[in-house]
């Protein structure tokens, strides 16, 4: 909403020399978020002077048409002698009086105006379009004032374009419609500063008449409660818009179309009533406001031809036959409350004008506005709430302004059909807004707050379900007010809104500041301590933690290998996704970190080390729609396991990527490139960080894409598969154009189960026995199974073990590897004798024969 | 090494006069001022060790001397003892401070000779880092856990019910609009949403247990808003919440300035404009003072706040009769990017090791 200070002083009384930042000060306080504040004055800088226009030379042989020009800008040239400029524009003719810019004037934006040899000719100065002058978007030409204009040629031309504002631009919350009307932005700054308000919205108007302005019929009071109508016939169809009217519609965005359009508009801004006007000529018959019935078609003023739905509301012609809607529902003329229809608008002919104000169903514009994508000045209005106590007044205020600046006659007949219900009363406990705030209002100070607004407020009478609060119950505990709103704030229902308007006009910044002392906590969960303890293990292991989104692309499974059945195919898809490319939601996490590993090796890095944890999205097979739910009461717990069902899966996974070196060259030696085993140690770190024992975590070997299926491990807690790490596939790698021997981890965190409580090591202060041995095994043996035997074998004297070397050689044979074990035996309650730890080592190598045909080296 | 006149080249005999001699005063004295001169002309530990032999080894002069002893007579004896065991002791003396010394020295030769340049960089192993969004989020988590809060979490892709309709924003309201929302495919059946806020975290608290609920909820939210330097699809927030009997606005304010403190430094303040939320009323906007804004000291709108609609609670099961509260919440990205002076927004998401390496570090 963009209005100038001096229309909003036509109704408040604001001080004289309020300075714009107190101003937007006080509108910010109320509540109303000021986009800008702009004078105009400062705008335009030099000499902008009205200038007459005296001769145009055509000038040929340019890409265009341009015009030489010589103006009368009286002695503000300082000679007195006519400017010559050259123009680009055609919309005027000597005599038309028009905005010149001297040179050494700088215009919005910074653009400076010389004089400057163009197309052949000096031009001395410029003449300005409404654009040019930041005074709206029109460029279709330069700006020409109204005949009606008293300025004379050399006159400063800032008050006569309006470049003597004050501009507001200000941002209206969604539930106070009444904020996008001069009349509730008067009102409210009268709050702010205590001075006089005169409401236009309460004006004087002439009730209905029993004859009707026009014939109309509702047939639906719902989405229709109030249609107001009044004719006003012979109007001069050539007679101009005021200039100050324009300006004001300029200056809120409105472009001027016709004087009984820009009236309509104009009341609009003024009162916030949306009006429509017709061409009473262009009408065959009577008026029927109804639904529409689904398919029918209107071609609104904007020239686009709608296929309505049955829910849209529509203005109808009775007069035409509709074979459609069936007998006597007539042809739509107008979309109601959104837009109006090209057949029965006001055009360059009209004489008889009909002016329409009615009330409507904010559901149903805002439906119809969304449906058709039609956000109109009007629709944003209802949607919002407008005052259904305004009709009349709006017609009034209409008909005043058509018949004073366009003639003809206004008919006596007034059209009012209102089926607007009253309002009923809030009861409002007058000790709330204090116990909701934590500031002492008493309740005359309340019930002063609330009549300043414009509510009507009767004392105690009838009180509904008392709200006992528990702590700090005030004073005034028990009195009761009833409170009517008034009819412009339809936003004003329940008691909290009324607490919300106390402590809005008392001021938020007398709220004291009161720190709540909450019951004992928790702490965090131990996922969430999990997640952390994760997070830090992978960075201190040199991983540095992104945060992708997770939007992809449908082609991803495929270049990740994924087989037709893999259960990370389905996926959650977006209805409104930003990028087609991606509309799908992340089932691994590994698509976007890999995005995010390309972008990084883009800007030049090498060896990355990256990870993530997040969630990840797998959609319920065959999930419908969940069950409808009200909001009046809780849904009942079956009915919310119900709607939860259709929710998707999405656990929270971690995953890692590799590329190039893990281990940098330098000057302590070689560096070492990262692979596959890099890979599965990033799986084992997640799962000692989350507290697993190793005894529950098995790492074997598995067949997974996008994994090397030589080089792919899954990852086991207790018997069940948490995730998978190694190398990738090579043809991922080429299909994703990564480095060569890119490595990956992801496992699923919510697969983990909780750490358990461990039983403190009995440590040992007795010397161990180390003993060496190599197996030698057949290579497909895994090393995590010898080494599991050795354990098994080897009994409680074993305290750890560790595979030192693996070795393949001719003299071992073909598909035969040695292993080579330190074993470190050691007893709680004496010293080894060798012949124990020796007898210890026997029984440890004996099971890995027993089991693999193991064969110690060299024996 | 000079040579020593009276080697034994003779049979050991009592008698003979010859080998008395080496018990002579003379002698002897002659013996300690070799050893002496010879111990320190050695430069190093070895050079020492190796004049040893010579000098109190089992030929050495002093050696001999007390072999000849048991010639002399016994009224002699006694003397002899004394001279030989005085000279041994000397050369002894000598030899051990010696020994020291060089031993010192050569330890500090070796520490010399073993000095490296520590200013050499030991970047081997590549310096990982946490995101510092994630640490952000877990400083706002520790800083609600102190009072007593718990830290709540759920689903990013949501029920449009519990998205919003419980949050008092019907299909038809305005304030849909408000939140450009992605929806889930099929947008008309599906009854589903990429959740605008993490307002549904609240929600569903408010719908799994009773009151008093302190929660902090951190997390992902999702709008459809095109990628630009201040604007994410993807971005954070943390709202709380608090129901509890008898809560009013003064509370919300409490603990807007503890939190503000918290974030931006303790002269850090609040400031509230009126404001429209449908699931807060009275609802407020609220700007948080920042003395150390790289752009000078200034106020910078921080997030919404006000005290839960009770539509929001009935809807929830909660009897608005009996309890109330407040909720709030604010971008953890627009934080971070405020406190730590981020331009663009893209930073936090490309996932350039450069950005979580120089933020994420800290905590």
């Amino acid at each position: 909403m963009r209005v100038s200070v001096s229309w909003l002083r036509e109704y408040v009384d604001l001080p004289a020399d309020l300075s714009t930042d107190d101003l937007a000060q006080a509108l910010v306080g109320l509540g109303i978020e000021v986009d800008s504040v702009t004078d105009l004055r400062e705008n335009v800088t030099g000499s902008l002077v009205v200038g007459e226009v005296l001769e145009i030379e055509e000038l040929t042989g340019f890409k265009k048409p341009i015009r030489f020009v010589r103006v009368d800008v009286g002695a503000a040239n300082g000679t007195g002698e006519p400017q010559e400029i050259v123009c680009g524009a055609r919309n005027f003719a000597p005599g038309d009086r028009v905005v010149v810019i001297l040179p050494g004037g700088v215009l919005p934006g910074g653009f400076a105006i010389g004089a400057r040899k163009t197309y052949g000719r000096n031009s001395n100065g410029m003449i300005c379009s409404v654009r040019e002058l930041g005074l709206g978007d029109d460029h279709e030409g330069i700006l020409v004032l109204p005949e009606e204009s008293p300025a004379k040629p050399g006159d400063d031309a800032r008050p006569v374009v309006g470049l003597d504002e004050v501009v507001l631009e200000l941002e209206i919350t969604p539930d106070r419609g009444y904020g996008l009307s001069l009349r509730g932005l008067a009102r409210e700054l009268s709050h702010a500063f205590g001075v006089p308000f005169r409401d236009p919205g309460l004006a004087p108007a002439p009730g209905g008449t029993p004859e009707p302005a026009y014939p109309v019929e509702v047939r639906d009071t719902v989405g229709c409660d109030r249609f107001a109508a009044r004719m006003v016939r012979g109007v001069d169809p050539t007679a101009p818009t005021p200039g100050w009217m324009q300006r004001r519609l300029t200056t809120a965005g409105i472009r001027s179309i016709s004087l009984p359009v820009d009236i309509t508009n104009y009341v609009m801004l003024e009162l916030g009533q949306p009006m429509h006007a017709f061409d009473a000529g262009r009408i065959a018959g009577p008026l029927v406001v109804r639904r529409a019935a689904a398919g029918e078609k209107l071609t609104t003023l904007d020239g686009v031809e709608r296929v309505l739905a049955a829910e849209d509301m529509v203005i109808c012609d009775a007069g035409l036959p509709n074979p459609v809607a069936g007998e006597g529902a007539g042809v739509p003329i107008s979309l109601a409350a959104v837009m109006g229809g090209e057949t029965s608008e006001v055009v360059a002919g009209t004489t008889d004008v009909l002016f329409e104000a009615a009330h409507w169903d904010p559901v149903m514009v805002g439906r119809t506005a969304r449906r058709h994508k039609l956000f109109s000045e009007a629709a944003k209005r209802w949607e919002r709430g407008v005052d259904p106590a305004l009709p009349l007044v709006a017609l009034e205020r209409a008909v005043r302004l058509l018949t004073e600046y366009g003639g003809g006659t206004a008919g006596d007949e007034i059209l009012d059909l209102d089926h607007v219900s009253p309002r009923t009363p809030i009861t409002l406990p007058a000790d709330l807004p204090t116990r909701r705030i934590g500031v002492d209002y008493p309740p005359a100070r309340v019930v002063a707050l609330l009549e300043q607004m414009g509510c009507a407020v009767a004392q105690g009478a009838d009180r509904l379900a008392e709200d006992p609060g528990a702590v700090g119950v005030a004073a005034s505990a028990g009195v009761s007010l009833s409170v009517t709103p008034p009819s412009w704030r339809p936003d004003l229902v329940d008691p909290a809104d009324l607490v919300e308007e106390v402590v809005r006009l008392d001021g938020y910044d007398k709220v004291p500041s009161v720190l709540p002392v909450a019951p004992a906590g928790r702490g965090l969960t131990w996922q969430q301590r999990r997640r952390r303890t994760i997070a830090q293990a992978l960075a201190d292991r040199g991983y540095v933690e992104v945060l992708a989104h997770p939007f992809v692309s449908p082609e991803l499974p495929d270049l990740l290998g994924l087989p037709a059945d893999d259960p990370r195919r389905p996926a959650v898809r977006l209805a409104n996704p930003l990028s087609d490319e991606e509309p799908m939601l992340r089932t691994t996490l590994l698509g976007p970190l890999l995005g995010v590993l390309k972008r990084n090796l883009g800007r030049g890095h090498r060896d990355l080390a990256l990870y993530e944890i997040g969630s990840v999205f797998h959609p319920r097979p065959g999930a419908g729609s969940p069950p409808a739910m009200g909001v009046d009461r809780r849904p009942t717990d079956a009915e919310f396991a119900a709607a939860d069902a259709v929710v998707p899966e999405q656990p929270r996974h971690v995953a890692a990527v590799l590329v190039g070196e893990i281990e940098l060259a330098g000057w302590w030696g070689a560096g070492r490139a990262a692979g596959w085993a890099d890979a599965i140690e990033a799986g084992r770190t997640v799962l000692a960080a989350a507290g697993i024992p190793v005894d529950r975590v098995e790492v074997r070997a598995a067949e997974y894409a996008p994994w090397h299926p030589g080089r792919c491990a899954e990852l086991l807690v207790d018997g069940v598969v948490v995730g998978h790490a190694g190398e990738l596939h090579p043809t991922v790698v080429a299909a994703l154009e990564l480095p060569r021997r890119a490595s990956a981890m992801e496992l699923n965190l919510d697969l983990l189960p909780a750490a358990p409580m461990l039983a403190a090591p009995a440590v040992s202060g007795f010397p161990p026995a180390l003993i060496d041995v190599a197996l030698v095994v057949d290579d497909s043996v895994p090393a995590a199974l010898v080494q599991r035997a050795l354990v098994e074998g080897a009994g409680e004297l074993l305290e750890d073990v560790r595979l030192f070397d693996v070795y393949t050689s001719e003299q071992l044979g073909a598909g035969r590897t040695s292993l080579a074990y330190k074993l470190t035996f050691r007893a709680s309650d004496r010293t080894l004798t060798v012949e124990e730890a020796v007898a210890a080592r026997d029984a440890a190598v004996a099971v890995a024969a027993e089991r693999f045909g193991a064969t110690l080296r060299g024996a | 090494m000079r040579e020593y006149p009276y080697a034994m080249t003779y049979r050991n005999d009592p008698y003979d006069p010859k080998q008395v001699a080496l018990l002579d005063p003379a002698a002897l004295a002659a013996a300690v001022a070799d050893a002496e001169q010879a111990f320190a002309a050695a430069t190093d530990p070895d050079a020492l060790t190796a004049l040893r032999p010579a000098h109190l080894g089992d030929r050495a002069p002093v050696s001999l001397a007390r072999r000849e002893i048991g010639a002399l007579p016994p009224a002699a004896k006694s003397d002899a003892g004394k001279r030989v065991n005085e000279a041994r002791r000397a050369i002894e003396t000598t030899y051990a401070a010696r020994a020291e010394t060089l031993e010192r020295e050569h330890a500090e030769r070796v520490l010399v000779a073993e000095r490296v340049d520590v200013t050499l960089p030991y970047d081997r192993q590549p310096r990982g880092a946490r995101h510092p969004l994630s640490t952000l989020i877990e400083q706002v988590s520790d800083l609600f856990v102190g009072m007593g809060y718990e830290v709540a979490e759920g689903p990013e892709v949501e029920l449009e019910w519990v998205n919003f309709d419980a949050l008092n924003i019907p299909a038809d309201h305005p304030a849909r609009g408000l939140m450009d929302t992605f929806y889930i495919d099929p947008a008309d059946r599906s009854g589903l949403v990429l959740r605008t806020h993490t307002s549904n975290v609240q929600t569903r608290t408010m719908l799994s247990r009773k009151p008093p609920i302190y929660v902090i909820c951190p997390g992902r939210v999702y709008r459809t808003d095109e990628v630009d330097a201040t604007h994410s699809p993807v971005f954070h927030q943390a709202e709380g919440l608090v129901v509890d009997k008898g809560i009013t606005m003064a509370h919300l304010r409490g603990t807007l300035d503890h939190f503000a403190k918290a974030i931006f430094g303790p002269d850090a303040k609040t400031r509230w404009r009126p404001h429209y939320f449908p699931f807060t009323e009275p609802s407020a906007e609220f700007d948080v003072w920042f003395p150390e804004h790289r752009d000078g000291p200034q106020w910078v709108e921080w997030g919404g706040c006000g005290m839960v609609n009770p539509r929001v609670l009935r809807a929830c099961g909660i009897d608005p009769e009996v309890y109330s509260g407040f909720a709030f919440g604010m971008g953890i990205d627009r934080t971070l990017m405020v406190r730590h002076g981020v331009s663009d927004i893209r930073h936090l998401f490309e996932g350039d090791v450069r950005f979580s390496r120089a933020l994420g570090t800290g905590a």
